[in-house]
């Protein structure tokens, strides 16, 4: 069954056309991958599909309802999470906090319930924590719960992005290169660790990723972007073997297996 | 054992208050030391309520005395009409003695105009870019006082006079130092509910929206709501501040509402920390000590203010008390209260 369902999207930012005519239709439960050299427009992708820019032209179907057009956070309560290029936890905030704080989609209580403290608030309160609590776990931090982010070593906030960003029970994970930044043995962590999420938690995700020893180890299906056009989709063995991509890459940065 | 432990701050607060109240019933304590005890309070709910906005969720907001001026007005106009014989209606609205029940909900009706006010400068503000902000806060705070300078019945530029008829009406009836308790009561309360605010998952989202904005939305917070919740919350709490800032004094007129006065909320939030409410109440405190020190040196006041701040922001720049509370520096306090 088709989750996300992307036609014609066009994004341009005054002259530049970031994204042209993007096609996708990602099927439910697959691991996908979105690669390209610098600037291809891979981000801006992600940023149309959380509803951080209005598309130019085009639709973003996800889940049976059209998504352009709504807010981030509307985006998200439907059930797409995601995580950023750089690293965005709430830094002066716990790790627990900020799992606990992205819960405000099914909070339900608000101004008057946390000022008059009602039963609701303290039985939503009390059940965001122990679901963080069990996420944490799950995910092996829980002994980082009471830490501050910005004192976790990188590979350690990258798990706990993603542990923050599958909290809101999302659908679709969005990861936008998860392997930035990190060390060689973190990366084969990451590995591991993102096949163990696909498998536990019934999602369907799709990643940009620089990495091709990621990219191709996890992704079924791939899809490649150069100055905001797709020029070649397929599986691992397929676009190994693309002789655009492998000009699109030696243009910019040489050695797609880099 | 525990238990009262834990609630001794509670019961020393209590007792604090009913101690002020008894000396001041007794004349124990003159009308010098409870006007300025009463000022302190005032200050303590304009600083908090400013922290809200400026503080926790790390926007600029600059007019906040125009949310005074609202409450203050409004408070005024009403007490005065209902309770007192007056220009506007003749004959008081209401029978006099009913003041001592009403008095409270017409400075919380002061404080829910406020935020109205508030909301209509909050909508705009947030849409756009978020230094627009400070400079629409400024705009607004002058709007606000040239209106107010320009509205005849209500005094104008002149003033409006008439509470301390109001406050005649109550002690008639009884007596009892109303303002001091009113006050008193209302400073508790305003820390009480930012409190619990700040302390809730709901109300945290705004101190996620000044730590990353992009992250806040992303993680399904509403944030242009969280705002205009949080400006409405702040601009309707400036608006009790003023409404027995009014009564305090007896009278109100435009001129104690100007971009200085604002300054003065500034002062006291910056001085206490981003984020800290247990700074924004010591901060107030001291600043009203201040204040009342440097009163024979009149126009020395707004130079030593500024060289304060200056040095502060040299310094110590996170303030007083940075986003930590008293706890966080005196961990026994803790045995000593706990927050629900
Ligand atoms: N908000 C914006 N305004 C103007 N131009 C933008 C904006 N966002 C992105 N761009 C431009 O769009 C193009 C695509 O950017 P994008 O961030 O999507 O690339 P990317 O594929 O994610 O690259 P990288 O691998 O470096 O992350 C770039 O030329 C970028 O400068
Ligand atoms: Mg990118």
């Amino acid at each position: 069954m088709s989750l996300l369902k992307i036609t014609n999207l066009v994004q341009r930012f005054g002259g530049l056309t970031a994204v042209s005519e993007f096609q996708a239709d990602i099927q439910e439960g697959t691991l996908n991958g979105l690669i390209g050299p610098n600037g291809a427009g891979k981000t801006t992708i992600f940023n149309l599909i959380s509803g951080f820019y209005v598309p130019t032209e085009g639709t973003i179907e996800f889940d049976g309802t059209i998504i352009n057009g709504k807010k981030p956070h509307e985006v998200t309560a439907l059930g797409i999470g995601r995580t950023f290029q750089n690293i965005r936890l709430w830094h002066d905030m716990t790790v627990l906090d900020n799992i606990r704080l992205s819960q405000h989609y099914h909070l339900q209580y608000s101004l008057s319930g946390a000022i008059f403290r009602s039963r609701q608030y303290y039985k939503r309160e009390q059940e965001i924590k122990e679901e963080a609590l069990k996420l944490l776990d799950i995910f092996g931090l829980k002994d980082k719960a009471d830490e501050f982010p910005k004192n976790l070593p990188y590979g350690i906030q990258r798990r706990v992005e993603i542990a923050r960003a599958l909290s809101v029970q999302p659908k679709l994970l969005l990861l936008d290169e998860p392997a930035a930044g990190l060390s060689s043995t973190d990366v084969v962590d990451l590995i591991d660790h993102i096949k163990w999420i696909h498998e536990n938690f019934d999602i369907t995700i799709l990643m940009i990723e620089h990495q091709m020893q990621v990219i191709m180890n996890l992704c079924e299906h791939i899809k490649v972007l150069d100055f905001g056009k797709t020029i070649a989709e397929g599986n691992p063995e397929e676009i190994q073997k693309n002789p655009q991509v492998i000009k699109a890459y030696l243009g910019d940065e040489g050695d797609i297996y880099a | 054992m525990e238990k009262i432990r834990q609630n001794l701050f509670i019961v020393s607060l209590g007792a604090g208050v009913l101690v002020i109240l008894l000396l001041a019933a007794t004349g124990a304590i003159d009308l010098y030391v409870q006007t300025f005890i009463m000022f302190m309070g005032v200050n303590i709910i304009f600083a908090t309520s400013l922290s809200i906005v400026n503080g926790y969720m790390g926007e600029f907001s600059c007019g906040h005395a125009g949310f005074m001026a609202v409450g203050a007005y409004v408070a005024s106009v009403l007490t005065v009409i209902m309770f007192t014989p007056n220009k506007l209606t003749g004959v008081p609205l209401l029978p006099p003695s009913l003041s001592i029940v009403l008095f409270p909900v017409i400075i919380l009706i002061g404080g829910v105009v406020a935020a109205f006010a508030g909301l209509l400068v909050a909508i705009p503000s947030f849409k756009t870019r978020d230094d627009y902000l400070a400079i629409i806060t400024i705009a607004v705070n002058f709007i606000i006082v040239t209106l107010i300078n320009n509205m005849a019945v209500i005094g104008g530029s002149r003033g409006f006079m008439g509470m301390r008829k109001v406050i005649y009406t109550m002690t008639d009836v009884f007596q009892f130092p109303y303002m001091l308790f009113w006050v008193i009561t209302f400073a508790i309360f305003t820390v009480f509910i930012i409190r619990r605010f700040v302390s809730s998952i709901y109300g945290k989202g705004i101190i996620a929206i000044k730590q990353d904005e992009v992250a806040a939305e992303i993680m399904s917070i509403d944030t242009n709501k969280m705002k205009l919740v949080a400006f409405m919350l702040s601009s309707g709490l400036a608006g009790v501040a003023g409404g027995l800032f009014a009564h305090v004094i007896g009278y109100v007129n435009p001129g104690s509402f100007s971009i200085l006065k604002s300054t003065e909320a500034l002062v006291m939030v910056y001085m206490a920390g981003m984020g800290s409410l247990g700074g924004s109440v010591i901060s107030a405190i001291l600043f009203t000590l201040l204040l009342e020190l440097l009163r024979p040196f009149q126009i020395l006041k707004w130079v030593i203010i500024p060289l304060l701040l200056i040095l502060l922001m040299q310094f110590r720049p996170e303030g007083l008390m940075g986003d930590k509370e008293l706890p966080d520096f005196f961990p026994k306090l803790k045995k000593f209260y706990k927050f629900k």
